[in-house]
C-alpha cells in the first residue's frame, strides 16, 4: 500500500509541466504586471547552435511586488568597495544607509598583510545629514567629515558615497572629493551611486568600476616580483574564499597582483595594470574593470569560475593554457591532482546521500551559475535558477551583447570612453595569438552565461517576486533552496532548508578546493536534517485521546 | 585588534559620525507596522532602504519580514513618486492580498516632498483600494529623529488612522509599549492580565516576529493588534504608554484625537520601574495587585539580596535608544551598579537631564551623551575602563579588542538568540537581565580568578 502511494507522488513530481507553472506563476498579477513578468520567466530551451531563448532582464523591479534587489548604493559601496581595508568609505547620507552596510556582507580581510596594517572594514563612517544640510546643502559638512576622517585616522584614501537625498539637493560630491585631495595630498575620490539610479545594485556595481579606474588603476607603476602576475576580479572573500584561492595560487606558482576587491588593497588597485592577465569570477560586478583595462593597457581577460572543484580544475587548466607554459602546465596538473584526493573523498562520502536531491538558486549576478557546479558534484539537480541582478548576457552569454537595447535607466549611467594609454598601453598577447587561443576554445574576453549549461525546461526566471518563490517552492518541493537572507525564514517555514549564498549563514569558504569540501559538508546537514522530521508533533499523527500503556498490559 | 585605529585620545567631531548608536525612522516604522495583524509594510522610495530594512529585521529576529517598496527609479526622483506608490498599492492588494498597508516615507520621498495623503486618496479614488482594506502612512524622514522616532510615528499613525471615539467608555485599557521585543510585548500582556486587564496592546509583535515553524509559511502571521482593537481603542478608559519616546506620541495623540487620558510611563524595566507601572494598572483598574505579581515581585528582590555583593560598585558602559536607557540605568543603579558610560545615538536635551537625575547619587563621574557614537564609547572606555559593556551587538568589537563582557541587550542583536522569545520588561524580565548580568560577570571572575581564590559556590 505504502509503495504505492509513494508511486505515484513519483510520477507526480515527474509531470510537473513549467508552462503549467509558469501560468499559474502570473495568473494572479495585474494585466500589466503578468505581461513584463512573463518576458522575465522563460523556460530553457537549447538550440542546435548551442542558442537560448532571450530572457527579459535588468530592467525596472515592479513596484509592491516584493522584490530581492537593493538598490545602486548597495551595489557600490556595499559590494565593490567596501571590501578594501584601507580605504576610509564615508557615506554621505542620513544615517541608515551607512548604517546598514557596516560589516554586514562578511568580506574577510588578512589586515596585516598590508605593512602599515591600515583596516578600516570594521568602522562606518556617515555624514549623518540633517534637516538643515537637506535644505541647504552638505557639502560643507562633508569635506569637514573628510577633514575629521583624515585627522584621526591618517588613511591614504578616502572614498564618498552618495546617498538618494544628495543627488536630489545637488551637492557635487566629486568637485569636494578634487578639493580635498588637494588640500589633503591623499587620493580622495566621489562615487555619485544615489540609490534611485539604474534598476539594483548593478548600476553601483558599474559607477563603482568607472570611479575605481578613474581614480586609482594606474596610478603606481612598480612592477612587483613574481610569475605568471594576474588580477583576480569580482572576488569579495565572502567567508574567506578568497584566501582559498590565494593559497591555491600560491601552491600553482601564479602571482596574484590584486584583487577586486577581496581581501584588497587599494595600493594593488594602483599597480594592477602591471598584470598580464584579468580573471573575471563575477562577471555581472567586474566586467567592466577588465574591458577598461584591455583598451586602456592591453590586458586580455579571462571568464573563470572557482566555485566548485571541477570548476577550479578547468579554471586554472584555461590559465595555464592561456599561457602556453609547459612549466605551468606541469605544476597545475600537480596540483590538482592532490588537491582532488580529498575532494573525491569527500564526494563519495555524501553522494549516496544528495544524488538526486533537487536545488533551486535565486541570488546575485554569478552565484546562481556558479553554484550550480558545485550542487553537480554532488549529483543534486538545478531545477530552477534566476539572478537578483544579472543582465541578458549573464543569462545567455555575451554573444547577445550587441542585441541588448539599451533602456533610459541603463543610459544614466556613465560609459567611460577609453583609449589606449600612451605611454602604458602594452598588448599583452598579439591579435594572431589571441585568435589562436580563441581557435582552441579558450574563451578569451567570453563568458558564455547560465542559461547554455542548464537543463532544457528548466525555469529560468529573472528578479523573482516573494509570491514566485512561494509558489516554486510549493509547486516543486525542492530539497534546498539559495537565495538571501531576505528570504530565508520564509522559506524554511515551509520546512525546507535556504541555505544563504550572499552570506554563505556565515559559514564558508566554499570556493576552491577546500571550499567545496565545505560545501559538500554543509549542503550534505541541510538537505539531511532529521529537523524538518519533526514539525508534526507525535499527537497529530496518533490523534485519537485514549490510548494503551504499558503497564495495563 | 579589530579596531586597531581608535585611541584613547578624543578629538572633537562636529560632521563626521563613526560607528553609529543608532540608524533611520522606516526600519522602526516597519517594524512597528509589523505589529498590526494582517499588514504588509511599504517603503516609499528607492528600493534599497527597504531591502537594508529588512535584511537588517531578519537578522535580529530570524524571521520573515516582508514588505513592499516603491522601487523610485531616476525618473520617479525628478517627477515623484506617485505613480509608482499607486502602483505598488494595486499590486499588493492584488497579490499578497493585506488588510492594511502601512506605508512609510524615506529619506528620498520626503526630499522629493511626495504628499502621501494626496497619494492615499488618489489611489482609492483610482479603485486601488479594495472595500474594507486600509492604507495608513507615517512620515519618517531619516534626516530627523532615528529608529525609535519611525516607531513612535508608525505607532501614533495607527491612532491617527483608526481609533474613534463612539461616546462610550469602555473599560478596556490601551497599553502602547516602545520600541521593544515581541517577548516583551506578550509579557507586558501577561502582567496586564494578572491584573484582569484584557488591554488593547498597539503595535504588537509577539507571535509575528518570534513565530513558531510548522511547515507553512503565513504572510500574515496569527499576532498583531486588529483594526477593530485599534478602531475601539478611542473609547478605552485610559492608554498607557511604555517608553516616552518610543509610545509617548501615539499616546498623546490618543489623547487629543478620542480624550482617552494618557498615562506615560518608562519602560518597566527592573523592579521600580515595572512598580511604576503596576500600581498605574492597579488604580487604572481599580484593584489590588494579585498575589501572583507580588510574588514574581519578591523573587526579583530575593534575586537582587542573593547576589548583591557581585553586583555592588560593578562599572558598566550601556548603549542603546533613550527609553532603554533611562530605565536599565535606573535599574542598575537600584541593585548598586555603577553605569560609567551612557550613549545614545538618538539625540534629546530631556535625556541627558533624565539620566543626570537618576544616577545624581552614584559616587563616581559619570559619561552621558546623547547623539553620540559608538567610536566616542570605545574611546571613553579606553580612558576608563569598565567591569561589563551592554548594548547591541557592534558591542562586541569593542568587547573583544578591550577584553571586557558584553550583555547583548537592544537593537539590533545579530548574533544571538534568545531576546524575541524570553522578555527582559516586568519582575521576570528584570530576573532575566540578573542572570545575564551575573553569568558575564561571574564567567568572567571564574575565567580571571586565580587558582588558591577559585570558588565553588558563589
Ligand atoms: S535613505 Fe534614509 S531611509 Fe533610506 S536607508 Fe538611508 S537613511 Fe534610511
Ligand atoms: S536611500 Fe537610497 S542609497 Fe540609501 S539605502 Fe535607500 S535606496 Fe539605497
Amino acid at each position: 500500500m505504502s509503495d504505492y502511494i509513494e508511486g505515484i507522488m513519483d510520477t507526480e513530481c515527474e509531470v510537473i509541466d513549467p508552462v503549467e507553472v509558469k501560468e499559474e506563476m502570473i495568473v494572479r498579477y495585474p494585466t500589466k504586471v503578468a505581461r513584463k513578468r512573463a518576458k522575465q520567466i522563460v523556460l530553457n530551451r537549447i538550440g542546435e547552435e548551442g542558442e537560448v531563448p532571450p530572457i527579459q532582464a535588468n530592467v525596472r523591479t515592479i513596484p509592491g511586488i516584493i522584490t530581492q534587489r537593493g538598490c545602486c548604493y548597495a551595489g557600490c559601496k556595499g559590494v565593490v568597495l567596501g571590501p578594501t581595508r584601507d580605504i576610509v568609505n564615508i557615506t554621505h547620507g542620513p544615517i541608515g544607509c551607512g548604517f546598514y552596510s557596516w560589516l554586514t556582507r562578511r568580506n574577510q580581510t588578512d589586515a596585516d598583510a598590508s605593512p602599515d596594517g591600515h583596516n578600516f572594514m570594521p568602522y562606518c563612517f556617515s555624514t549623518d545629514m540633517q534637516e538643515g544640510e537637506i535644505i541647504f546643502g552638505g557639502e560643507k559638512k562633508l569635506k569637514q567629515a573628510i577633514q575629521e576622517a583624515y585627522d584621526i585616522f591618517k588613511p591614504k584614501a578616502i572614498a564618498v558615497f552618495s546617498t538618494c537625498p544628495v543627488g536630489l539637493i545637488g551637492d557635487d560630491v566629486h568637485s569636494t572629493a578634487r578639493e580635498m585631495k588637494k588640500k589633503l595630498g591623499i587620493n580622495v575620490f566621489g562615487f555619485s551611486c544615489e540609490g534611485y539610479k539604474g534598476v539594483s545594485q548593478s548600476a553601483g556595481h558599474h559607477i563603482a568600476n568607472n570611479g575605481i579606474f578613474t581614480h586609482v588603476v594606474g596610478t603606481d607603476d612598480t612592477v612587483g616580483a613574481g610569475e605568471y602576475r594576474m588580477n583576480l576580479l569580482g572576488e569579495y572573500n565572502i567567508g574567506g574564499d578568497a584566501f582559498e584561492i590565494e593559497r591555491i595560487f600560491e601552491k600553482c606558482g601564479m602571482t596574484l597582483v590584486s584583487t577586486f576587491s577581496g581581501n584588497s588593497s587599494i595600493d594593488g588597485f594602483a599597480n594592477s595594470h602591471t598584470a598580464d592577465l584579468n580573471l573575471i569570477m563575477c562577471h555581472r560586478s567586474i566586467n567592466y574593470v577588465a574591458e577598461m583595462m584591455e583598451k586602456k593597457f592591453g590586458i586580455p581577460w579571462l571568464k573563470i569560475n572557482f566555485i566548485g572543484a571541477e570548476a577550479t580544475a578547468k579554471s586554472l587548466r584555461k590559465i595555464a593554457a592561456y599561457y602556453g607554459d609547459q612549466k605551468l602546465m606541469d605544476r597545475v596538473e600537480a596540483v590538482i591532482e592532490e588537491e582532488m584526493l580529498p575532494v573525491k573523498a569527500a564526494q563519495r562520502e555524501v553522494r549516496p546521500r544528495t544524488a538526486g536531491k533537487r536545488a533551486m538558486l535565486f541570488v546575485g549576478g554569478s552565484r546562481a551559475h556558479h553554484y550550480q557546479e558545485l550542487f553537480s558534484e554532488m549529483g543534486m539537480e538545478t531545477v530552477s535558477a534566476g539572478y537578483e541582478f544579472g543582465h541578458r548576457d549573464d543569462y545567455e552569454g555575451r554573444k547577445v551583447l550587441p542585441s541588448i537595447k539599451i533602456d533610459a535607466d541603463s543610459r544614466n549611467i556613465e560609459e567611460l570612453e577609453i583609449h589606449p594609454d600612451p605611454e602604458r598601453y602594452r598588448p599583452r598577447k598579439r591579435p594572431e595569438e589571441i585568435e589562436k587561443l580563441k581557435a582552441a576554445g579558450l574563451g578569451v574576453a567570453d563568458y558564455e552565461g547560465m542559461m547554455p549549461e542548464m537543463k532544457e525546461g528548466v525555469m529560468i526566471i529573472d528578479d523573482i517576486s516573494q509570491y514566485e518563490t512561494d509558489k516554486l517552492i510549493e509547486i516543486y518541493k525542492p530539497d534546498i533552496f539559495c537565495a538571501g537572507i531576505k528570504e530565508k525564514y520564509a522559506v524554511q517555514k515551509h520546512g525546507i532548508p535556504l541555505k544563504q549564498l550572499h552570506s554563505y549563514d556565515y559559514g564558508g569558504p566554499y570556493a576552491g578546493f577546500a571550499g567545496a569540501v565545505n560545501f559538500y559538508k554543509e549542503i550534505d546537514r541541510m538537505v539531511n536534517s532529521k529537523i524538518w522530521g519533526y514539525i508534526r508533533a507525535p499527537w497529530k499523527e496518533h490523534p485519537e485521546l485514549s490510548g494503551s500503556y504499558a503497564f495495563e498490559s | 585588534m579589530l579596531l586597531r585605529h581608535t585611541t584613547a585620545a578624543v578629538a572633537e567631531r562636529s560632521a563626521l559620525t563613526v560607528n553609529p548608536a543608532k540608524t533611520c525612522q522606516p526600519i522602526g516604522a516597519m517594524y512597528a507596522a509589523l505589529g498590526l495583524n494582517g499588514c504588509l509594510p511599504h517603503s516609499h522610495g528607492s528600493q534599497g532602504c527597504c531591502a537594508y530594512h529588512r535584511s537588517t529585521l531578519t537578522r535580529h529576529y530570524k524571521e520573515p519580514v516582508m514588505a513592499g517598496t516603491s522601487s523610485f527609479t531616476e525618473g520617479a526622483s525628478v517627477f515623484g513618486g506617485q505613480a509608482n506608490l499607486v502602483q505598488a498599492i494595486n499590486n499588493m492588494f492584488t497579490i499578497y492580498e493585506p488588510e492594511v498597508i502601512a506605508v512609510h516615507t524615506t529619506c528620498l520621498s520626503e526630499t522629493i516632498g511626495d504628499d502621501l495623503p494626496q497619494i492615499i486618496s488618489k489611489a482609492r479614488d483610482d479603485g486601488k483600494i479594495p472595500a474594507r482594506k486600509f492604507v495608513i502612512h507615517a512620515n519618517t524622514p531619516s534626516y530627523v529623529g532615528t529608529h525609535v522616532t519611525g516607531y513612535a510615528n508608525m505607532a501614533k499613525a495607527m491612532v491617527d488612522y483608526f481609533a474613534e471615539k463612539n461616546g462610550v467608555r469602555s473599560r478596556a485599557v490601551n497599553i502602547v509599549p516602545g520600541f521593544v521585543e515581541p517577548s516583551d510585548m506578550a509579557e507586558i500582556r501577561r502582567i496586564a492580565g494578572e491584573m484582569g486587564i484584557t488591554p488593547i496592546l498597539f503595535p504588537d509583535t509577539s507571535n509575528v516576529l518570534n513565530g513558531p515553524l510548522t511547515g507553512k509559511f503565513a504572510m500574515y502571521p496569527e499576532g498583531g493588534v486588529t483594526v477593530s482593537e485599534l478602531t475601539r481603542s478611542g473609547s478605552s478608559k485610559a492608554t498607557v504608554a511604555l517608553g516616552r519616546l518610543a509610545a509617548g506620541p501615539a499616546a498623546r495623540a490618543m489623547d487629543v484625537k478620542c480624550k482617552v487620558p494618557c498615562h506615560i510611563l518608562d519602560l518597566p524595566v527592573g523592579l521600580k520601574k515595572t512598580d511604576e507601572f503596576v500600581d498605574v494598572l492597579r488604580q487604572l483598574a481599580g484593584v489590588q495587585v494579585p498575589d501572583s505579581l507580588e510574588v514574581e515581585r519578591g523573587q526579583l528582590l530575593d534575586v537582587i539580596s542573593d547576589m548583591h555583593q557581585y553586583l555592588h560598585g560593578v562599572k558598566v558602559g550601556i548603549v542603546g535608544d533613550p527609553d532603554q536607557l533611562i530605565a536599565l540605568t535606573d535599574f542598575l543603579v537600584s541593585v548598586d551598579m555603577i553605569p560609567v558610560h551612557i550613549v545614545t545615538g538618538t539625540p534629546g536635551k530631556k535625556f541627558e537631564k533624565r539620566i543626570r537625575e537618576i544616577v545624581k547619587d552614584v559616587p563616581h563621574r559619570v559619561n552621558v551623551s546623547a547623539g553620540g557614537d559608538m567610536f566616542l564609547f570605545h574611546q571613553w572606555v579606553k580612558n576608563e575602563p569598565v567591569d561589563l559593556m551592554i548594548g547591541n551587538t557592534y558591542l562586541k568589537y569593542i568587547a573583544r579588542d578591550e577584553d571586557i563582557p558584553l550583555l547583548r541587550y537592544g537593537f539590533p542583536i545579530l548574533d544571538r538568540v534568545g531576546h524575541s522569545y524570553f522578555p527582559t520588561v516586568g519582575y521576570r524580565g528584570g530576573i532575566r537581565l540578573l542572570e545575564k548580568i551575573l553569568d558575564a560577570l561571574l564567567d568572567r571572575k571564574d575565567r580571571d580568578s586565580p587558582e588558591s581564590g577559585f570558588e565553588l559556590v558563589m
